[in-house]
């Protein structure tokens, strides 16, 4: 695990989350528009469910026969003159990496958007050995000037307002002229372009992610708004892909089932605006390209998952729509989930991938309201996935021992009908008699609920009691 | 299947309408008896839903085993709560999947409704002899929509309601944050969840609120009250049963 990880903090994070005032208001704008973009999207296509179903079928053969598509996929790059290197933790793709710059004499690295590279911990890796990383995405660009991590897997820097980013780049770009106006988000843009182009000619490599490998062809492809991508890959002598081991599909053909629910899940688009398939490096008579083509495909705990009660959550497609839709992630933002992998795709992923030890809030803050699964293009069961992590943290004994006995103890009536319906009946006698207002603003053993909320007072008589006496008249 | 004649119902009427408010439960016998069915309450506690959503399975199935017990000879078991419908007719089968008890937990399942469901997709309810004259928004529930696809059927016999006029809030289909046991775990989020759903119902000006599960009706009505708003909520079946003078949720009891 290189990633850092604090989803030992949830609570806290959580609540410095909701104190925020930047934060609440940068989740507002970007949740709107994200849930309003995909519902068009979606609503212009007709056969948009039935795509979710193929695409679900496509990623579920593939993980079926991940074996065969890895070795059919292996041989396509090497027979197009690319490397492919296996690494079954994130310090062996560091390592992998930093062995191909040292070879190159690399001092920067033009890096798209890469959640796999967030993963490796790659940056840190990069610098320690004294090598530039530069981040083109421009959310990726702003949170590594901030020494953030990503709080959204495909809008990474969309807890910011626009006018912290402005403040950023007003501290940051330091040869520009103070007074230039970056109060719209098209002059952060066209600032930050500027900024990365130079860097772009100057790096030695290019690195960056795969939202697809084909089997067929051995082409990776990304889907990117800003076109960096292309420019990450394209300009420097070497490139490397970095990608883990669940990105494989079988043809170009399966890839493009997959598009067409990705974008519109993502961000509304009918196709994000580059779709940049890489196959190899430079052939001779090519306009561009890389002398040399890496693809590194990471492990770090997937096969274990694809052996196991989880394995579904291998077909996930990185489309952030859970994140979206979900009341938690909306109200807290990425961060408070100390993952790289925040919301539901996160909160089953992050336990898999780095152990369930540290991470047991994360399956159990979910209310199970179920838009996730709603919303998922390759629909998987992300409640049920949840509860899954919940029943190991159960057994594990991991969650409060206090919230154990007091199921214990609330089990051991509700198990006894005879002792129960006594219990409860005096109960809420007594409670309805003290809460003759309809309800409490304070309860000895309820302060969670009521810090933010009333608590109703029963109506009195049990409707089991009332039924009974009824049957009897 | 075929309707029976005059349907054996066997209504499981949840822990919280059974201890907070029996009204609703009420109402639910009243629905069911004026549509011709025989309504029995067999003696009952919780679904065990606490226990499945916290991980506990072995407690989960002990509760299961005896409602399924229990319910077993009724022609149908209805749920005034979707939440509660959706833990008898999906979750049950899921937890005696590998299990002996595994075509018991099915057959019950199969009978499993939900009270607005039920009325009209089982008994085609179309007329409701009751009167609202006011203006009412609908929280959807989480689990009666997306586990039982529970959407118009509430709506539809809310429409058959005279003088009442249904108005959609924003977001009508967002967690109200309550979650079960999320809502006393992580309390935070869950209020500020809920606060939004207080906001959208504040922002449309209906004086009523209603929806179908009583958990998530305890936490928006908490929450309104906490925030010093005047909207009432209730349950939509106090109000398809003509049962809406009783106070509403977190309002004094009548003298």
């Amino acid at each position: 695990m290189s990633a850092p990880l604090n989803s030992a903090d949830f609570t806290a994070n959580a609540h410095r989350a909701l104190g925020d005032a930047h934060l609440q208001q940068a989740l507002h704008v970007s949740r709107d528009g994200f849930i309003a973009k995909r519902t068009k999207a979606v609503a212009r296509l007709p056969e948009f469910e039935a795509l979710r179903d193929a695409a679900r079928d496509i990623k579920a053969h593939t993980l079926a026969h991940l074996d065969l598509y890895l070795e059919a996929y292996e041989a396509k790059v090497r027979a197009c003159g690319g490397t492919v290197h296996y690494a079954a933790t994130t310090e062996t793709a560091n390592a992998i990496v930093l062995d191909i710059c040292r070879r190159h004499g690399a001092k920067s690295i033009a890096k798209g958007k890469s959640m796999i590279g967030e993963e490796m911990g790659l940056n840190a890796a990069l610098e320690a050995q004294g090598i530039t990383p530069v981040e083109t995405d421009l959310g990726e660009y702003v949170i590594q000037i901030r020494h953030e991590m990503p709080s959204h897997i495909i809008a990474p820097a969309v807890h910011l307002t626009k006018d912290q980013i402005a403040a950023d780049f007003h501290r940051i770009h330091k040869g520009l002229p103070p007074e230039r106006d970056l109060t719209e988000p098209a002059a952060l843009l066209t600032e930050a372009r500027k900024i990365l182009r130079e860097k772009f000619l100057a790096a030695d490599i290019g690195i960056t992610g795969a939202n697809f490998l084909i089997a067929e062809t051995g082409t990776s492809i990304i889907v990117t708004n800003e076109g960096n991508g292309d420019l990450s890959q394209s300009l420097p002598k070497v490139h490397i892909v970095l990608a883990s081991i669940e990105k494989l599909v079988p043809t170009l053909e399966d890839a493009g089932t997959l598009l067409r629910v990705l974008a519109r899940s993502a961000t509304g688009q009918d196709m994000s605006v580059y779709t940049t398939l890489s196959t190899g490096p430079r052939r001779a008579g090519d306009p561009d390209g890389p002398e040399e083509y890496h693809v590194i495909l990471l492990d770090n705990g997937r096969t274990k998952m694809l052996g196991s009660d989880f394995a579904e959550m291998l077909r996930c497609i990185r489309c952030g729509a859970c994140l979206n839709h979900c009341p938690v992630y909306q109200s807290i933002g990425g961060h408070a989930y100390g993952s790289i992998y925040p919301g539901p795709m996160g909160s089953v992923l992050t336990p898999g991938l780095f152990g369930l030890d540290h991470a047991t809030d994360l399956p159990n803050a979910s209310t199970l309201c179920g838009a996730c699964e709603s919303v998922c293009p390759v629909r998987i069961p992300l409640p049920k996935l949840l509860r899954q992590w919940r029943e190991r943290a159960f057994a594990r004994h991991l969650g409060p021992e206090t919230q154990r006995l007091g199921l214990a103890f609330w089990g051991f009536f509700a198990k006894r009908p005879q002792l129960y319906g006594p219990a409860v009946r005096i109960a809420m006698r007594g409670l309805a008699l003290l809460g003759g207002r309809g309800r409490f603003r304070g309860l000895p053993f309820a302060n969670d609920w009521t810090a933010s909320r009333d608590f109703p007072a029963p109506q009195g008589e049990t409707f089991q009691a009332q039924f009974a006496a009824r049957k009897k008249t | 299947m075929d309707v029976p004649h005059k349907p054996r119902i066997g209504l499981f009427v949840t822990c919280l309408v059974d201890l907070f408010r029996p009204s609703i439960g009420w109402a639910a016998v009243k629905l069911l008896e004026d549509a011709g069915c025989h309504v029995e309450v067999p003696v009952q506690t919780c679904c065990g839903q606490p226990a499945y959503n916290s991980g506990d399975r072995r407690l989960a199935k002990d509760l299961a085993r005896p409602v399924i017990e229990a319910f077993a000879a009724y022609d149908y078991i209805v749920v005034p709560s979707g939440s509660c419908a959706g833990m008898l007719a999906k979750h049950y089968p899921a937890l005696f999947a590998d299990d002996e008890f595994a075509g018991r937990a099915d057959a019950f399942a199969a009978k499993v409704y939900e009270l607005s469901d039920f009325l009209v997709t089982v008994l085609k309810v179309s007329a409701i002899d009751a009167e609202f004259p006011r203006r009412v928004t609908f929280h959807d529930a989480c689990s009666g929509l997306r586990e039982l696809g529970i959407a118009d059927q509430p709506r539809k016999l809310l429409g058959a309601v005279r003088g009442l006029d249904l108005v959609e809030m924003d977001d009508h289909t967002r967690c109200c944050g309550f979650g079960g046991t999320f809502a006393v775990k992580y309390g935070e989020i869950s209020a500020a969840i809920v606060d939004e759903k207080a906001e959208a119902a504040e922002k449309r000006g209906a004086p009523v609120l209603l929806a179908g599960d009583l958990g998530c009706l305890m936490n928006i009505a908490g929450r309104l009250a906490r925030r010093g708003s005047a909207i009432e909520v209730r349950h939509f079946a106090e109000v398809l049963a003509g049962m809406a003078d009783t106070p509403a949720i977190c309002l004094p009891r009548k003298r």
